[in-house]
């Protein structure tokens, strides 16, 4: 883009009308990259933030703005071109390309993280372990007494995401298998909400990011634990990318394209595992080192 | 839009007729300037005071022709009759009947707690309290009123929650055993003075009378034992219930309920008051007797317009009433998990207009109808009532 910059100012040598129209063009291009405002997944949330808080500490002069309100809405946002990214933790549905297409917006996903879904129970409760099955029991209502697993008697109580959020679909699709979640579920509308409900309730089961399991238990699923390593190598069975998406790929040397590639990056990378996610990397070569500072 | 007539005199018609001095009078360019000028006055006038009444035919209208493709769509049966809400699966369900339930019991739980602490307050502030402590003590409830409602629902979710949980039997014992005690000695004090009254007649049995207050006060203590001991051994395995949001939304009720009641007791005339005592009655008679029914109208007013408060509520019912779908058994369980019709509404938003046109963007709306519905009849029925009793005022 300097280039094509540079170009227009040695045309506007010849004439100064034409100049000045294409510096004004120039500068208002630049002005509109210089902000970019990221808004969807709750769960993609703190990994942008994170990337805007060092991106604008590198470029003071770029401001960039991000607002969690969800998959849905974030679809929504880039759809009606509201947002230059959208935070997504569920690829984007036929309907919303369908939407995106009819407004002349093409999206182009960037996988910028892993990230696993915990099945959290209260501290106190015993309970180590349980299978895919079992868990899917849980929420349909079969199993309604931690004692029929193994534990007190305590009666279950099952908090879920709302249906508008993608953890929700994750977990609908990774572990209910699009079987109904039983009506006497709880909801609640972000992944911190639900890992206070799962702190404060002796007898709560819980489904949440891997970035929101402090203060909570993780359980093993088929006995495998809900640590990076498993989830980067896919043997964690409750797993799944996250996304953001631009509309079309953005231009190189842009702000945007630095934005959105910052994942490939060694800093991105770390603030990513800092957060709590996994990386798209070659992962299991240093996973003791990550799997240490575990929140 | 007629012309007020107390304004005549200054307009052009009125100063002719006066014959008033010269200076007075207006020439014809300036007076057509006056009408037009009144005439635009009047209509802006209009516009703006017509402009809420605008506001709310506009939003029925736009509510309703987004809802009526639902019921197009799947018929009035499923979604007033079925129980199972699945709006995300596929194919989807809307049976809406458990969320209507949940707001109804959630707004029946607000009222028995509004309207026994409201009504009370309401009498005490008019009536027991004097006047300087008064104007002290009623800004202060109306404060109430001014704390949003999200913090009610931090508080509710935060704080109340953990609470039920971890010691719900105690506290639902400790609040059974302040609120009955009292009404339990009441009772026994009136029900063994009538007994007694009507097994001996009015002669002077001081035994039998004894005897029966003592047999009374052990059925009381039995009675506040045995229902304290029930509820101390409840636990309550999930704190986020139709209980939490009752309270919370009673106390959000409170001071609508103790305002309007109050002004309601205030309309009651001094005369009325004055002549009650005049014939001997006691305040107690004063208050229960005369004043409390000649208000009643108001007191009504009062509750309706809280229950209107409680059912329109969103964020504290979203937060902390744990939002599951379904229809708790027996259906006064006030200790299950419910949803209602605005949190549904709010939750539910974000994802289902990415598809307009589906039948889970139009069910919202739908929701939004029978909402809107509800406090239309609501409103309507206050301003029936506020209306009857400012006629039996007069």
């Amino acid at each position: 883009m300097q280039r094509a910059v540079q170009g227009t100012r040695r045309l506007g040598g010849l004439s100064v009308i034409l100049c000045l129209g294409c510096l004004v063009a120039a500068a208002q291009e630049d002005g509109a990259a210089r902000k970019i405002v990221v808004d969807g997944s709750t769960t993609v949330g703190p990994i942008a933030k994170a990337f805007a808080g060092y991106y604008m500490a590198q470029n003071p002069d770029v401001n960039i703005t991000v607002s969690e309100s969800g998959s849905g809405n974030g679809a929504k946002s880039l759809i009606n071109s509201t947002c230059d990214v959208a935070d997504l933790s569920r690829f984007m549905k036929v309907k919303e390309f369908e939407a995106a297409v009819a407004n002349g917006v093409c999206p182009v996903a960037h996988v910028v993280a892993m990230d696993g879904l915990a099945i959290v129970v209260n501290p106190r409760n015993p309970v180590q372990e349980l299978s895919l099955a079992q868990v899917r029991d849980i929420y349909k209502g079969q199993i309604k007494n931690w004692s029929e697993l193994g534990g007190p008697n305590v009666a279950i109580v099952k908090i879920s995401r709302d249906t508008n959020s993608g953890t929700y679909e994750t977990f609908e699709s990774l572990v209910m298998d699009n079987e109904k979640i039983a009506p006497d579920t709880e909801y609640v509308g972000s992944n911190g909400a639900a890992r206070q409900r799962v702190k404060s309730t002796p007898g709560a089961i819980g489904y949440v990011g891997l970035g929101f399991t402090k203060g909570v238990k993780r359980l093993l699923i088929d006995g495998v634990e809900a640590t990076k390593e498993n989830v980067a190598s896919g043997r964690y069975p409750v797993a799944r990318p996250l996304f953001m998406f631009t509309n079309g790929y953005p231009k190189l040397g842009t702000h945007l394209h630095a934005f959105v590639t910052l994942h490939l990056t060694s800093d991105g990378q770390e603030m990513i595992e800092r957060k709590g996610y996994v990386p798209v990397t070659s992962y299991p070569a240093k996973a003791r080192l990550v799997n240490d500072d575990e929140s | 839009m007629t012309t007020n007539p107390s304004i005549a005199p200054i307009g052009p018609g009125g100063a002719g007729r006066l014959a008033a001095p010269r200076s007075l009078l207006l020439s014809k360019r300036a007076s057509r300037l006056r009408r037009v000028l009144a005439l635009l006055g009047h209509g802006v006038l209009f516009l703006i005071a017509s402009s809420s009444a605008l506001a709310v035919i506009f939003i029925f209208f736009f509510i309703a022709r987004d809802a009526i493709p639902f019921f197009r769509l799947e018929g009035f049966k499923e979604f007033f009759t079925g129980t199972a809400w699945y709006p995300t699966h596929e194919p989807p369900v809307f049976g809406a009947l458990p969320i209507f339930v949940g707001s109804g019991l959630v707004t029946l739980g607000a009222i028995l707690v509004a309207v026994p602490l409201g009504v009370p307050a309401a009498v005490c502030l008019s009536d027991v309290l004097p006047f300087s402590v008064r104007q002290y003590v009623k800004p202060v409830i109306e404060m109430l009123a001014a704390i949003p409602s999200v913090a009610f629902g931090f508080f509710a979710l935060v704080i109340f929650t953990p609470l039920l949980q971890e010691h719900g039997g105690r506290v639902l014992a400790g609040v059974w055993w302040v609120v009955a005690t009292p009404l339990v000695a009441l009772l026994v004090f009136v029900l063994s003075d009538v007994v007694a009254n009507w097994v001996v007649g009015e002669a002077r049995h001081r035994a039998v009378r004894v005897l029966l207050a003592v047999l009374m006060a052990a059925a009381g203590a039995w009675l506040l034992f045995d229902v304290g001991g029930r509820f101390a051994a409840l636990t309550i395995s999930s704190g986020t219930n139709a209980l939490n949001v009752s309270i919370i939304l009673g106390l959000m009720a409170l001071p609508t309920v103790v305002s309007v009641s109050e002004d309601a007791l205030q309309a009651v005339g001094r005369e009325l008051r004055e002549g009650a005592y005049a014939l001997g009655s006691t305040r107690a008679e004063v208050l229960v007797r005369v004043i409390i029914p000649a208000a009643g109208s108001g007191i009504c007013a009062a509750v309706i317009l809280g229950v209107m408060r409680a059912v329109g509520e969103t964020m504290v019912v979203w937060m902390a009433s744990g939002n599951a779908a379904q229809i708790p058994q027996p259906w006064y369980n006030l200790l299950a998990p419910v949803r209602t019709l605005t949190a549904t509404i709010a939750g539910d938003m974000g994802e289902a207009d990415q598809s307009a046109g589906s039948a889970h963007y139009h069910v919202l709306f739908a929701m939004a109808l029978a909402l809107l519905a509800i406090s239309f009849v609501c409103n309507l029925i206050s301003e029936q009532v506020i209306r009857r009793s400012a006629l039996k005022n007069e």
